[in-house]
């Protein structure tokens, strides 16, 4: 790791006035940034710690939504009794990201501001169509998530917290790359309260992606069957070394069908 | 000692070595930490070939904290790593030996390969200061697949290895094969890919050197499987210093699996910097450096055919394979492709005719070396899957197949070199279809059929050759070394006991089998006896662990050193009971005059002996202390048979192996719980191999593309099932305590059980063939394939 | 550039100036001499280095030091107490959960925090739990048994 600066804190005004000055980089978790740093493929030269500010702590059920602070790591909010209770799926996905060690340290903040294309919290966010939350501004989902590690977040602008509608149904389902863990194929269905329905598709683009032909198909029959018949254009999609872009296009409609029949 | 003999023999001892590695107080190389000492971080080739136009340290050796900065340069008089094994060629010239610097000179051969050293107060001051050493390289196209390498117009990775060809190397007779070929019914013909593997073990490599200039000698603590062995290389081949002076520690090492075997630059540059600094120098490997720099496994490309006749019985196998050797020759890798593969192409059958040619090339990559098996899972691999396509292709069932062609008579002289001595292959079959439940998998694969998923079983009856080696014979075969063990019996005068073994546990539990042993024959507790190992100043000599020999080999040396107690005690008793030698009987821990009750106890001997008042020094030096050597007269031969299920999903090509049964005959055990712990890591290794594991450089570029467990799959808990393992016993007649080895047999076993399941359960969908590892992408485009094809 | 830091480790209160970029892996095992912690890899991957965090299962190597200042730390070294084994230490040993003993603390801690977070856990939910912990020797085989027998010997 390059050598660094270390500050913290006590509210997201101040750590957002600190990366201001600074230039540095928000610490949430660091299940991310901390490894990128050993790695050497981060130099943020000052790291401002956002541990124990109380604006970013807590989850709380708001009318028709679930809010979720940026600080509550993933480990707490699958166990959270109101996230079982109202989002279920969002408990079931944060119990799959990662390890367990990941999910008693890692925060769904710094999971989204750093937007790993083959992070879950970005497929339950646009799956849902949830609101990100931040000191400055609330940031619809559709207009969050701008490409492969980019976001529409300033670069001292720091989430404060998630809200997500209660769904009627929704699930996560994951493909594993077979190596990493990570989603080689992860795909969150959502039938919303107005009976819409979105499906967002992690780990298989440069970024977290709607698939419109699953939308269209499950608007018309939300079932399992109808999102494995669904197509899944392959251009424009990954190509690596664990999957081709066809497996991975073939894979977006069966994972549906499975989050689909879990929903 | 009989094979029957009771004590501790035959039982699961919990192992003596585990309470401090529970409570966090083993000693790994990277836990020592000496007074002063610095720390060393290498500058490597970023590139897979390239020439070294010039190196500027300048702006480094300013940096913060830097203490020294070397580079090929300043390594004068230091020789290259050597290669422990000759091969020659089949044309009669010996295997090209290019140098293998230290620190790269003119020219690197593979990403990863080491440029500079750079010494400093800090582990992060010295990689701070290795990114600003300045290397200008001028880049050559690279080749890392060895059949490209062999191509005419393959880019040239050394001027002493034209067209990249290290030898070409055959055995067998060719004669009789190709006229066994030309009366045959039937000929299977099978192109085999064996995948790279990168060992892995948890414990990255690590070193600490230091010198201490008031004798001018040098201590070194390195993760080593053989530390004897190190030492002895490192001091005469490369360093040109006197053995008595450099004492080599492998203390608590974290797994080795071949990847620790082999005398590395890294240690090597150490000690000769820590001279020069006048320093200690710690090195670690991170394991992005384990990935690029440790001692990779496998890389073959093989032809192969089995000739049959209209019954099934193998009449001839013809093996044509190309190996791969990396872009150096580490210390063994010459003789795993050859020695330790073409002779294993038996198996388990009568085959009367086998001929097998071995070309090796040079590749811009890591070396390639030993790795869990070494040669025999390649040879495995090849002839149970050559023997699945066959019974598939005259209709013959799997196990009649086996059945058919096993070998029953012993000693059985096989035509690839090797005498098998005893074993009962009908045995372990039924062992493992008893295990696997054969019978009732019909009505499995029609219940997972119902849920959409295909099932399948697969065989592997795997032979391999282990307890290495009679000196002798692989002397003639090209080893530069002896490969007998030593072992010293030390009997304290109260009465316990501390051994010194050449072998090196780093996993096995020696600490425990091996007191068991010596606490057998002596008749006295276990927990009187302690075993020491790993370190040149303490064990007289040693040649190491690996190929599964620690018991079979070091086990032996220290039975011949009991046997040298056992007799200077029965002296020593026949002085003090005033009775002939010859009448003096040994067991239970005492010294007994035949037919009388007149006896004295192993810890009063024990006492005389160090108190020799009433003693024959005349005729008997005090003290009992002994040492053997011992050199086998033959290799050791478990074997087995392993049954593979899989449940694959056709929507993703996921392989789920549901069951895995082992049943194996690695002739006496010692310690059962130890025994089947190794079958355990043995086998998740061999489905790690034939499931996830692969090993894949850029074909252009020549950079490693899994070079982290983001892009290398290792096997987790949840990729393996719990196994169904069981032994059977045939006591090997080669050493006295009628034991094989089976530390290997698992990782040798298991590749073509599980592939032959794979392909089974694949084989309604139609598809034929498929290379390991058996991922989810490639069983999926395999399906897809088949359907297109149909 | 140092940067005062405290914690309890292993019920003991430590402090010290650190460079920040000090990891939490670093600071026990070089700072305070606790070298059963292990480092595996640098990916955050093997879990070589987990260690309890106010209670909770975290690898060390992935996290400053920093991150842990006024934290309570435990380490392997701070589970055996008066000399008797943890029940989760105690089942590794007897079901031979353990080969070269590398990977062997951050499993047992690991194991500690699976069983305080899923009791009664089954053998599927053991295997898929222990993600976060590699081991090259075992094959897992008895590591599960242990898990399961420590987590018995833990509810009693």
């Amino acid at each position: 790791m390059y050598a660094v600066e270390y500050q913290k804190a006590k509210s997201a005004t101040e750590a957002s006035g600190l990366i201001a000055k600074s230039g540095g980089k928000a610490l949430a978790g660091g299940q991310s940034l901390i490894a990128a740093m050993k790695l050497r493929l981060a130099q943020p030269g000052t790291l401002v710690d956002l541990a124990g500010i109380p604006e970013l702590a807590g989850i709380r059920v708001e009318g028709g939504a679930l809010a979720i602070g940026a600080m509550t790591r993933h480990a707490d909010i699958a166990s959270a009794a109101e996230v079982k209770r109202t989002i279920p799926a969002l408990a079931a996905l944060a119990e799959g990201i990662g390890d367990r060690q990941v999910r008693n340290m890692g925060t769904i903040g710094g999971s989204l501001a750093n937007n790993d294309p083959a992070a879950d919290w970005p497929a339950a966010v646009l799956g849902l169509g949830a609101t990100v939350v931040t000191h400055k501004r609330r940031i619809a989902a559709d207009d969050f998530f701008k490409g492969m590690y980019e976001t529409a977040l300033a670069a001292d602008e720091i989430i404060t917290a998630v809200s997500f509608p209660t769904p009627k149904k929704a699930a996560y389902a994951k493909f594993p790359n077979p190596a990493s863990r990570f989603a080689l194929v992860g795909v969150f269905v959502a039938q919303l309260g107005d009976g819409s329905v979105r499906v967002a598709v992690t780990g298989a683009a440069p970024s977290v992606f709607r698939a419109a032909s699953l939308e269209a198909a499950l608007a018309k029959s939300f079932t399992p069957d109808a999102a494995k018949a669904a197509r899944v254009d392959a251009a424009g999609l990954n190509n690596d070394l664990h999957a081709s872009a066809a497996y991975r296009a073939h894979l977006v409609p069966v994972i549906a069908s499975r989050a689909v029949a879990a929903a | 000692m009989g094979a029957n003999e009771s004590g501790y023999i035959g039982q699961s001892l919990r192992r003596k070595e585990d309470r401090r590695f529970l409570t966090g107080a083993g000693q790994y190389t990277d836990d020592v930490t000496l007074p002063h000492q610095t720390h060393a971080y290498f500058v490597r080739s970023p590139h897979a070939h390239a020439k070294i136009r010039s190196i500027d340290t300048s702006k480094a050796a300013k940096a913060p904290g830097v203490v020294a900065i070397y580079t090929g340069g300043d390594l004068e008089g230091v020789g290259g790593l050597p290669c422990g094994w000759l091969i020659t060629s089949v044309d009669g010239t010996p295997m090209k030996e290019p140098p293998h610097p230290v620190l790269a000179k003119g020219k690197v051969r593979h990403v990863g390969d080491q440029v500079a050293l750079v010494v400093a107060e800090t582990r992060n001051q010295a990689k701070d200061a290795a990114e600003l050493v300045d290397v200008d390289y001028e880049v050559l196209p690279a080749v890392t697949n060895p059949v490209e390498a062999l191509a005419p117009g393959a880019p040239q990775i050394h001027d002493e290895a034209p067209g990249n060809h290290c030898y070409t190397w055959a055995l067998g007779d060719k004669g009789a094969v190709d006229a066994a070929f030309a009366k045959a019914a039937h000929v299977t013909k099978l192109d085999l890919v064996n995948n790279r593997l990168i060992p892995n073990a948890i414990e990255p490599r690590a070193a600490l050197a230091s010198h201490s200039a008031s004798d001018d000698s040098y201590t070194l603590y390195v993760t080593s499987q053989n530390p004897h062995v190190e030492r002895l290389l490192m001091a005469a081949f490369v360093l040109g210093l006197p053995e008595h002076k450099l004492r080599v520690i492998a203390p608590d090492v974290g797994g080795g699996f071949g990847s620790k075997i082999y005398l590395y630059a890294e240690e090597t540059a150490l000690v000769w910097a820590s001279k020069r600094v006048g320093r200690p120098i710690k090195w670690v490997a991170e394991r992005s450096e384990s990935f690029l720099t440790d001692a990779h496994g496998r890389d073959h490309v093989t032809h192969a055919e089995l000739a049959l006749d209209k019954d099934g019985r193998f009449l001839a196998m013809r093996v044509n394979t190309t190996a791969a050797m990396g872009a150096y020759l580490s210390t063994f890798a010459s003789c795993i492709p050859t020695i330790l593969y073409a002779t294993l192409l038996a198996g388990q059958y009568t085959t009367p005719a086998i001929h097998c040619e071995v070309k090796a090339a040079f590749t811009n990559t890591a070396p390639v070396d030993a790795y869990r098996g070494a040669g025999r899972p390649e040879a495995t691999y090849v002839v149970e899957r050559i023997v699945r396509e066959a019974a598939v292709e005259m209709g013959i069932a799997q196990d009649e197949i086996r059945r058919r062609n096993f070998i029953r008579t012993f000693p059985y002289q096989t035509p690839v070199a090797l005498m098998y001595d005893t074993g009962n292959y009908d045995q372990t079959l039924d062992g493992a279809s008893e295990l696997a439940d054969v019978k009732g998998f019909t009505a499995r694969k029609a219940e997972a059929a119902k849920r959409g998923k295909l099932r399948g079983l697969g065989y592997s009856s795997y032979i391999e050759a282990c307890g290495l080696a009679p000196s002798n014979i692989a002397g003639a075969l090209g080893a530069r070394a002896g490969l007998f063990e030593a072992g010293q019996v030390r009997v304290n005068p109260t009465g316990s006991v501390t051994v010194f073994t050449g072998s090196h546990s780093h996993g096995q539990g020696h600490e425990t089998t091996f007191a068991q042993i010596v606490a057998t024959r002596l008749g006295i507790p276990v927990d009187n006896v302690d075993v020491v190992h790993g370190d040149t100043g303490r064990v007289a000599f040693g040649m190491g662990t690996y190929g599964s020999r620690s018991l079979a080999v070091g086990g032996t040396a220290i039975v011949k050193a009991l046997d040298k107690i056992v007799g200077k005690g029965r002296k020593i008793a026949a002085h003090l009971l005033e009775a002939a030698e010859s009448d003096i009987e040994f067991k239970d821990g005492k010294f007994t005059v035949a037919g009388t009750d007149r006896s004295k106890t192993f810890g009063e001997i024990a006492l005389t002996a160090y108190v020799p008042h009433n003693y024959p020094l005349d005729k008997l030096e005090p003290g009992l202390d002994e040492t053997a050597f011992y050199d086998p007269t033959n290799f050791t031969f478990p074997a087995g048979t392993h049954i593979c299920e899989v449940e694959i999903d056709p929507d993703t090509g996921v392989v789920e192996v549901v069951r895995f049964s082992a049943c194996d005959d690695f002739g006496n055990i010692v310690n059962p719980m130890i025994v089947e712990g190794q079958v355990h890591g043995g086998l998740t290794q061999g489905i790690g191999q034939a499931l996830l594991e692969a090993c894949v450089y850029d074909p252009e570029s020549g950079q490693l593309l899994t070079g982290s467990y983001m892009d290398y799959a290792m096997p987790r808990a949840d990729d393996v099932p719990s196994y169904q393992v069981s032994t059977r016993v045939t006591p090997c007649t080669v050493n006295p305590l009628g034991t094989k080895g089976c530390g290997e047999a698992g990782a040798i076993g298991s590749p073509p059980a599980l592939i032959n399941a794979v392909l089974d359960a694949l084989a309604p969908v139609g598809v034929t063939h498929l290379d390991m590892p058996a991922t989810p992408h490639r069983v999926w485009q395999a399906i897809q394939s088949a359907k297109a094809a149909a | 550039m140092g940067i005062a830091i405290s914690m309890t480790v292993n019920g003991a209160a430590v402090s010290a100036e650190i460079d920040p970029r000090t990891l939490l892996v670093d600071f026990l095992r070089v700072n305070l001499g606790l070298t059963g912690t292990h480092v595996g890899c640098d990916t955050a991957q093997c879990g070589a280095c987990t260690i309890h965090l106010d209670g909770r299962a975290v690898k060390a190597c992935n996290l400053l030091a920093l991150q842990a200042n006024g934290a309570k730390v435990t380490t392997i070294e701070g589970l055996a107490g008066n000399g008797d084994l943890h029940p989760m230490q105690a089942a590794f040993k007897e079901c031979h959960g353990l080969q070269c003993g590398f990977c062997t603390p951050g499993m047992v801690m690991s194991a500690i925090d699976l069983v305080q977070r899923h009791p009664g856990a089954d053998e599927a939910t053991i295997r898929a739990q222990l993600e976060g912990n590699l081991c090259r020797c075992t094959g897992y085989h008895n590591i599960v048994k242990a898990v399961q027998q420590g987590a018995a010997a833990m509810s009693r």
